[in-house]
C-alpha cells in the first residue's frame, strides 16, 4: 500500500431501489476517491441520491434493493468482495464510521449517552464497560463535551450536544474515514459553526478523512478540500474546493454557486428554474439538460465524467475535448 | 438499585399498588412458610389421605364459623387413656384395667361422630374390653364387650345394636337428654369407662376416645377428613410458581420470537406469523383436556403445554406491531452501522425499548395462568398428587359441597384465587399508569 494510494476509491457504484412505480436509480454509476486526511464534500440537493450513496458505501441496504454494484476499495482492499460478516467486522466503525443524517435521533432514548458512545468499542474490540467508558470520556473531550455528560440520557442534552455525542460515537474507534450525512442540517448557524470547527480540529489533530454530505454550500466551504457535486444520482463535477467555489465548471455548479448569497457582493441570488428529473425514469441524455441554459443538440446523448485541466472532471458536453478546442 | 427505588417511589403514590404488593408479599411469605413447614413429600403423603386423618372429622366447617352462630358447633374432643386415672387389679391368670375416659361436653350441638381407638400390646391372647357410658345424670349405658387386636377402631357411631337400643344415632343418643322427642344435648361431664381384661403379664392397653366435632381448624376438612389447610397452603406456591413460570416463559419467548421476526423480516417473519395464526385458532382447553385424559395430568406437563401454546399467541402480533416502528428508528440503524450484530440489536436495543410497556401486562398475565391451572383442576385435570386450590374446588364440586351447604369448601380456594388475581391486577394497573403516562390522571 503506497502513500499515493487513496484511502477510498469508488468506481461505478450503483444502488437502485425497487418500488411500486418502478426502479429508482438513486445512485447511478458514481466514481470518486478520498485521500488520506482529506475532506471531500459531496454536495447536492435533496433527493439527488446523497444519502443512498452513504448507504451503499456502508452497505446499509434497505430491503427493496434492485441493483447494488460497483467496486469500492478501502486501503486497497476490495470491500465489495467481503461477505456480510467480514464487512461488519472489518469495515463498519473499524475503518469507516458514520454520523447519521438523523443524528438528533440516532441515540437510543433509554440508554445513557456514555454507554452508547462506548458501544462500538464493546462490539468491535470486546472491551469492558469501564475501559470503553474511559475511552468515550476521552472522545467526549475531543468533541468538546464535559466528561460527566457520559452519565446523561439523550433527552438531557441540547441538539448541538447530541450532535457532538453522535460525532464522538463515530470517532471512538479511531476510524480512517468518517462519513457525515447532513451533520448540521437540524442545527442553528452558531451550533453549525461550532460543529464545523470541531471537525476541522479533529481533522488536523487525528488525520482522519471526512466525507461530508450536505446540501449547504456555505457549510461545505468551511472544511472542504475537494468537492463532488451530485445531480440526479450522478456526480456531475469533481474539483478542488478552491476551483469549485471560485470557478465552477459544470453548468449546474455555475448556477448553484450563483444562487448562493455572498457577503461582499451586491447581487440578487439567482435560482435554477425547473425541477430535477425523476430518478424513476431519468432522461436518456444529460440529466441537467432540461434546466440548462447552455443546452445544445449534443445534450440528448448521455455525457461521461470528462477530464478538465487541473485534475478536475465535469459531466458536460461543453467540456468535451472537441467542443473545447472548437471554442478555443 | 436506583431505578428500582424510583419505581418504588412512583408506586407508593398508588395505594392500590401498595395493597397489591402487600398481598403478593403475604402470598410469597405463605409459600415460603409452607415449603418449610410442610415439606413436599409430607404434603403429598398427607393429601393421599388415610390413617393420618382418622382422628379428624368429616366435612367439618372452619372453626371461625362459630363467630357467626348463636350456639357454637362442637370442636373435636379427644381423650387419651394416658392422661386418665387407670385402676389396675390383678387376679390369677389375668389383670383387670379400669380406664375412665372423662370429658366435659358443653356444646349445644351434637358431634358428628364418635370413635374409640384401642391399641393393645400382647403376644398371643387378645385382651377383652367392656365399654360403659356414664352420663352426667348418673345413667349407665352398657356398650358391649369385645376382643381387641393390636389396632382396633371401635366405631361407636356405627354400632347398630346401640343405635337400636337408644332409638337414635349413637353419638346423638349418648349425649341427649333422656326422653326428649327432639334430641337436646345434656351438658355435663361424661365418662366412657373401659374395663379391660389382659391375659398376659406383659400386655398393655391404651385407648383414645374421639368425639368428632363439626368445626376444625382455620380451614375445615373435606370428605376424606383431610385438613383443607394443607391444600390451601400448598396451593399457594404451586399457583404462584405455575403463574410465574407460565407468564415468564410465554412473555419472554414470545417477545424474543416477535423481535427476531421483525428484525430478520422476510420468510422468517412470514413463517412466525403463519405459525401464530394457526396456533391462535387451536383451542387450548380441549387440547389440554386430551393430553390430561390420554397422557398425563402432571402439573409440569400441563405447564409445558400451556407455555408452548402461549408462545405463538396473539402476543406475537402485538409485540410485532410495537417493534416494527422501532426497527426503523435511527438509533437502530446507527447500531447496525457501527456493526452491532443481529443478536445484540434484538436483545439490547429492540426488546429493552418495549419492555417497560410490557411489564404491566406481564404482571396481570400471572393470575390468568393461575386461573387456568385452577380451571384445569376443576375439569378433573389437576395434578394427580399435588394438593392445589383447583383440586379442592374439584373435590367440593364432586361432593356436592354447595348442595350440602359446605360453602367454606368452595369459598376458601375461590377466595385465595380471587385474592391472587386482585393483588396482581392492582399492581399491574398501577404499573400500567406509571409506564404508560397517557393513562396517568392529571
Amino acid at each position: 500500500m503506497s502513500d499515493d494510494e487513496p484511502l477510498l476509491r469508488v468506481e461505478d457504484l450503483r444502488l437502485h431501489y425497487r418500488t411500486e412505480r418502478g426502479i429508482v436509480r438513486a445512485v447511478d454509476g458514481v466514481s470518486f476517491e478520498i485521500r488520506r486526511n482529506e475532506a471531500l464534500v459531496l454536495l447536492g440537493e435533496s433527493g439527488c441520491g446523497k444519502s443512498s450513496l452513504t448507504k451503499a458505501l456502508l452497505r446499509m441496504l434497505p430491503r427493496n434493493v434492485a441493483e447494488y454494484s460497483g467496486r469500492v476499495w478501502l486501503d486497497g482492499t476490495d470491500v465489495m468482495a467481503l461477505d456480510e460478516e467480514e464487512f461488519r467486522r472489518r469495515v463498519r466503525w473499524v475503518r469507516v464510521s458514520m454520523v447519521m443524517q438523523t443524528a438528533m435521533n440516532a441515540l437510543n432514548p433509554v440508554v445513557r449517552v456514555g454507554e452508547q458512545v462506548a458501544e462500538p468499542l464493546r462490539v468491535h474490540r470486546g472491551w469492558s464497560q469501564e475501559r470503553a467508558l474511559a475511552r468515550a470520556a476521552e472522545v467526549f473531550r475531543m468533541v468538546g463535551l464535559p466528561g460527566d455528560f457520559l452519565q446523561r440520557y439523550p433527552f438531557e442534552l441540547s441538539g448541538g450536544m447530541r450532535q457532538r455525542a453522535v460525532l464522538a460515537m463515530a470517532l471512538v474507534t479511531e476510524p480512517a474515514l468518517v462519513i457525515l450525512d447532513e451533520p448540521t442540517s437540524a442545527l442553528d448557524v452558531l451550533t453549525q459553526a461550532n460543529i464545523m470547527n470541531v471537525l476541522k480540529r479533529i481533522k488536523r489533530d487525528t488525520g482522519t478523512s471526512f466525507l461530508l454530505i450536505t446540501h449547504d454550500v456555505g457549510t461545505s466551504s468551511e472544511i472542504a478540500d475537494r468537492v463532488a457535486l451530485m445531480y440526479a444520482g450522478e456526480i456531475v463535477e469533481l474539483a478542488t474546493a478552491w476551483q469549485f467555489f471560485h470557478d465552477p465548471a459544470h453548468p449546474y455548479a455555475k448556477l448553484l454557486m450563483a444562487s448562493v448569497p455572498r457577503l461582499r457582493e451586491v447581487r440578487e441570488p439567482a435560482h435554477i428554474p425547473g425541477q430535477p428529473p425523476s430518478l424513476l425514469d431519468p432522461p436518456a441524455g444529460c440529466r441537467f439538460a432540461d434546466r440548462c441554459p447552455w443546452r445544445f443538440e449534443r445534450c440528448s446523448a448521455h455525457p461521461e465524467l470528462l477530464p478538465l485541466p487541473g485534475a478536475r472532471r465535469s459531466r458536460c458536453w461543453l467540456h468535451a475535448e472537441d467542443v473545447r478546442s472548437a471554442q478555443a | 438499585m436506583n431505578r428500582g427505588r424510583t419505581l418504588y417511589t412512583s408506586l407508593k403514590r398508588y395505594p392500590s399498588a401498595m395493597a397489591g404488593i402487600a398481598i403478593i408479599g403475604f402470598l410469597l411469605g405463605l409459600s415460603l412458610y409452607t415449603l418449610v413447614a410442610i415439606p413436599y413429600g409430607d404434603a403429598i403423603a398427607r393429601w393421599r389421605g388415610g390413617e393420618h386423618w382418622q382422628q379428624y372429622p368429616v366435612n367439618a366447617r372452619p372453626a371461625w364459623v362459630n363467630w357467626f352462630r348463636a350456639n357454637d358447633l362442637p370442636a373435636t374432643i379427644r381423650v387419651e387413656s394416658a392422661a386418665a386415672p387407670v385402676e389396675e387389679e390383678a387376679f390369677t391368670g389375668a389383670r383387670r384395667l379400669r380406664i375412665p375416659l372423662e370429658f366435659e361436653y358443653t356444646y349445644g350441638e351434637f358431634p358428628s361422630e364418635m370413635n374409640l381407638f384401642v391399641r393393645a400390646q400382647y403376644a398371643e391372647l387378645e385382651p377383652f374390653v367392656r365399654l360403659t357410658w356414664h352420663t352426667p345424670d348418673g345413667r349407665q349405658i352398657p356398650m358391649g364387650g369385645r376382643r381387641v387386636s393390636h389396632e382396633e377402631r371401635v366405631s361407636i357411631s356405627q354400632d347398630w345394636n346401640l343405635e337400636r337400643r337408644l332409638g337414635r344415632l349413637p353419638h346423638v343418643g349418648l349425649l341427649a337428654r333422656p326422653g326428649d322427642a327432639e334430641p337436646e344435648v345434656l351438658p355435663g361431664t361424661y365418662r366412657l369407662v373401659i374395663d379391660a381384661i389382659l391375659f398376659e403379664p406383659e400386655a398393655k392397653l391404651e385407648a383414645t376416645f374421639v368425639s368428632y366435632g363439626r368445626v376444625h381448624g382455620l380451614a375445615g376438612t373435606d370428605h376424606q377428613r383431610r385438613d383443607l389447610m394443607v391444600a390451601l397452603l400448598w396451593g399457594t406456591p404451586v399457583a404462584l410458581a405455575f403463574g410465574l413460570i407460565a407468564a415468564i416463559g410465554t412473555t419472554l419467548t414470545t417477545l424474543l420470537i416477535a423481535a427476531a421476526g421483525v428484525w430478520f423480516g422476510g420468510w422468517v417473519d412470514a413463517a412466525i406469523q403463519r405459525v401464530t395464526e394457526v396456533s391462535m385458532i387451536l383451542p387450548l382447553l380441549p387440547i389440554l383436556v386430551m393430553i390430561g385424559t390420554l397422557y398425563s395430568t402432571s402439573i409440569w406437563i400441563m405447564l409445558g403445554v400451556v407455555v408452548a401454546f402461549g408462545i405463538f399467541s396473539a402476543g406475537i402480533k402485538m409485540y410485532r406491531s410495537m417493534l416494527l416502528p422501532i426497527r426503523e428508528a435511527p438509533y437502530i440503524e446507527a447500531a447496525r452501522a457501527y456493526g452491532a450484530g443481529s443478536g445484540r440489536i434484538i436483545t439490547r436495543y429492540m426488546i429493552p425499548r418495549i419492555l417497560p410497556v410490557l411489564i404491566p401486562g406481564f404482571v396481570t398475565l400471572i393470575p390468568s395462568y393461575v386461573f387456568l391451572e385452577a380451571s384445569l383442576a376443576v375439569l378433573g385435570l389437576g395434578d394427580p398428587v399435588l394438593p392445589t386450590w383447583g383440586k379442592v374446588l374439584y373435590d367440593a364440586q364432586a361432593q356436592g359441597a354447595l348442595f350440602y351447604g359446605y360453602y367454606y369448601w368452595v369459598l376458601e380456594p375461590a377466595g385465595l384465587l380471587m385474592l391472587t388475581g386482585l393483588a396482581f391486577a392492582m399492581l399491574g394497573f398501577a404499573l400500567d399508569r406509571i409506564f404508560n403516562p397517557r393513562l396517568r390522571m392529571i
